[in-house]
């Protein structure tokens, strides 16, 4: 016996099965968690363990988890780093492909491509007011989430005229091949390229670097500015395809379509073991969170059908106090002692 | 050396920036509305304001002490859920008390939970709260489903009073300068400065870094409380979403007042400013006649050019110096 294992076994003492939990990597706990819940789900409504309502979950967690995406890149860079702006460019990029295409199905691909550009944009601009204005990630993106919902409204007027191409719906949220939604098969590509990106790229080895220690980044020849302004471009253009894709899904516009979709994204990060310090995570571990927190969702909304004195409120306090164990299992962070 | 100087009284003295910000955003405000300086004008705008200027104290403290708090506008709205069912329209003195014990009582619970999480748990400070805020959210539905209440019409005659010619919401405004002020001088503050700027070092000297990183969250559980009672009296109703948007608006202002979100810096004066210049903000917006519809646009675009302003110093400085 080393030392070292003497002092692994004094933190965990007196929590044996805890410890054993937090050996489990995040990502894998997660997803670990979600099967459960999917089958605590039979006990409360039986319809609910069904081939049919898994794909439905798995396909509305590809929407947070695409969304997730750019949360993550941008939460691994570290120095506060947080994109509040995501919810704004997710209702921007809908709107965009909403009324440029107005139906159209052979103009899908120029509107994706405005609604990537103006994401990629706004994540620019976000990279710039972090790095060389040196604006914090928070304030930086939130006052950017107020810009795009101001420009959205000015725009529009109010007026979200338009039309969901078919060839959206098609592709994105109704059933492609084995009854499974195009937006799945989506999300699989998606984070294959991600691990490609965080695993194997120069590009991911500098942000992993930069999250950890931006001086030891910087004097071992990262361009720490370069790559931050890099990931809130990724982050941005990663949102817009989210609200793309949402848009598939949602078939019309409202002036706050992403809203929703900003906070669960982090929290699908954090739950998915990314540290919110930056350095340490996955893009796994983001979809396990997804997963998770999708999966809680939807089983309140089955325990509700079946319990009718269940309602918002119960449903609100369960969900805080899930995500809190959650957070708890592997989401803390250093002792001041250590 | 005078720009050393000068750096040092800024640096001091934090709130600096926000106080000619806001003068400049008030001499707007008054060229567009004459009367804005009336006694009657100002009870008004601080009536709007006072319980966000309640709420940014808690969360002024918070973010000195290294953490941030998302879930105040949760608390407020439990507080406002409590007060509205509690406090009939002909309430008596000892009901409207029970009333505000109860409501201090569960901001302090709150602060309790997240104090905990944060500070014992050590879970991180944004997500936690976030997490919890939804706890506090459904409570407050649980106790009050519907919008609803007939909180006494003494309460808000008191609120909008102007005693000794001066409006009691600013009576209040001042004892919350005065108890900081009085609060930065006692060791209690020291340890929460230096708990938000270094708290390895303030940890090796002696600080209870995680006394103090609880506590924090103790403070805004408790002015989140004191918030929806001022907001409580003065729209006599309860409503559950009231909250909701105070949470956001709390981070700007402390940010707008100087308060780095890195901790270990800023003050409460600051954040009254922030809270002043987002109501005058609103003020000259309405008053220019600005098209609704470029409203939130003009106002974001505002808000982000004041807080980069600091930034944009520094880096003027900064290629001065090269």
């Amino acid at each position: 016996m080393s030392a070292v294992d003497l002092s692994q076994n004094n933190t965990s003492n007196g929590s044996g099965r805890l410890s054993f939990m937090r050996r489990l990597s995040p990502p894998v706990l997660a997803l670990i968690l979600a099967v459960i819940l999917f089958f605590a789900g039979g006990l409360v409504n039986p319809n609910f363990v069904s081939v049919t309502s898994a794909i439905n979950v798995v396909r509305l967690a590809a929407f947070l988890g695409i969304i997730a995406a750019g949360q993550t890149l941008v939460i691994l860079s570290g120095g506060e780093g947080i994109d509040l702006s995501a919810g704004g460019v997710v209702t921007l990029a809908a709107i965009l492909v909403f009324r440029l295409t107005n139906g159209e199905n052979n103009m899908v691909p120029v509107a994706l491509l405005v609604a990537l550009s103006a994401g990629a944009i706004i994540g620019f601009v976000n990279g710039i007011g972090v790095t060389l204005i040196g604006i914090p990630p928070l304030v930086m993106t939130l006052g950017m989430a107020g810009v795009v919902s101001g420009t959205i409204l000015v725009v529009t007027g109010g007026q979200l005229s338009g039309k969901t191409p078919e060839i959206m719906a098609q592709w994105i949220s109704d059933p492609l091949v084995g009854g499974i939604p195009g937006v799945v098969f989506f999300w699989l590509l998606l984070s294959g390229v991600m691990w490609v990106v965080l695993e194997r790229s120069t590009y991911g080895r500098q942000l992993f670097a930069i999250g950890v220690n931006r001086l030891a980044a910087r004097l071992s020849g990262v361009r720490v500015q370069r790559v931050v302004i890099l990931t809130f471009t990724l982050s941005g253009l990663l949102s817009a395809l989210g609200g793309f894709m949402l848009l598939g899904f949602s078939q019309i516009v409202f002036l706050n379509l992403g809203d929703p979709y900003l906070f669960p994204a982090i929290a699908a990060v954090a739950v998915g073991g990314t540290l919110l310090s930056g350095g340490k995570g996955s893009y796994w571990g983001t979809m396990s969170g997804a997963l998770v927190l999708t999966l809680i969702d939807s089983l309140l909304t089955a325990m509700r059908a079946r319990i009718p004195e269940l309602g918002e409120a119960h449903k609100l306090i369960i969900l805080g106090v899930i995500l809190v164990i959650l957070l708890s299992f592997y989401g803390r962070q250093r002792s001041v002692r250590q | 050396m005078s720009i050393n100087r000068l750096q040092r009284v800024l640096k001091r003295h934090s709130y600096l920036f926000a106080l000619l910000l806001l003068v400049v955003a008030l001499l707007i405000n008054f060229s567009l509305q004459a009367n804005l300086f009336a006694l009657t004008t100002i009870n008004r705008n601080l009536a709007n304001s006072l319980p966000l200027m309640v709420l940014v104290v808690g969360q002024t403290v918070v973010i000195i002490g290294g953490g941030i708090d998302l879930s105040v506008g949760a608390i407020v709205t439990l507080g406002n859920a409590i007060l509205a069912t509690r406090i009939a329209a002909d309430a008596s003195p000892g009901d409207i008390g029970l009333a505000i014990l109860l409501t201090c009582g569960a901001g302090l619970l709150a602060g309790v939970i997240n104090g905990l999480c944060v500070a014992y748990l050590r879970l991180q400070p944004l997500v936690t709260t976030y997490a919890t805020s939804f706890i506090f959210s459904g409570v407050a539905l649980l106790i009050l489903p519907r919008p609803g209440g007939d909180v006494t019409r003494d309460l808000r005659t008191l609120y909008l009073s102007t005693p000794g010619g001066i409006p009691f919401t600013l009576w209040m405004v001042l004892l919350i300068v005065v108890i900081w002020l009085l609060a930065r001088g006692t060791r209690y503050a020291q340890f929460l400065f230096a708990t938000g700027g270094k708290p390895d070092a303030a940890y090796f000297t002696g600080v209870p870094v995680n006394f103090v990183r609880f506590s924090t969250y103790l403070w805004s559980g408790l002015f989140g409380a004191l918030a929806a009672l001022a907001l409580t009296v003065s729209t006599r109703t309860g409503s559950p979403h009231v909250g909701d948007s105070m949470t956001l608006q709390s981070v700007v202002a402390v940010i707008l007042g100087g308060t780095r979100l890195s901790g270990g810096q800023g003050g409460v004066v600051g954040s009254l400013i922030g809270v002043v210049i987002l109501g005058v903000i609103s003020n000259i917006i309405s008053f220019a006649n600005v098209p609704s519809w470029w409203q939130t646009l003009v106002n974001a675009l505002i808000i982000i050019g004041a807080l980069v302003g600091p930034g944009l110093v520094r880096l003027a400085r900064k290629a001065v110096a090269r």
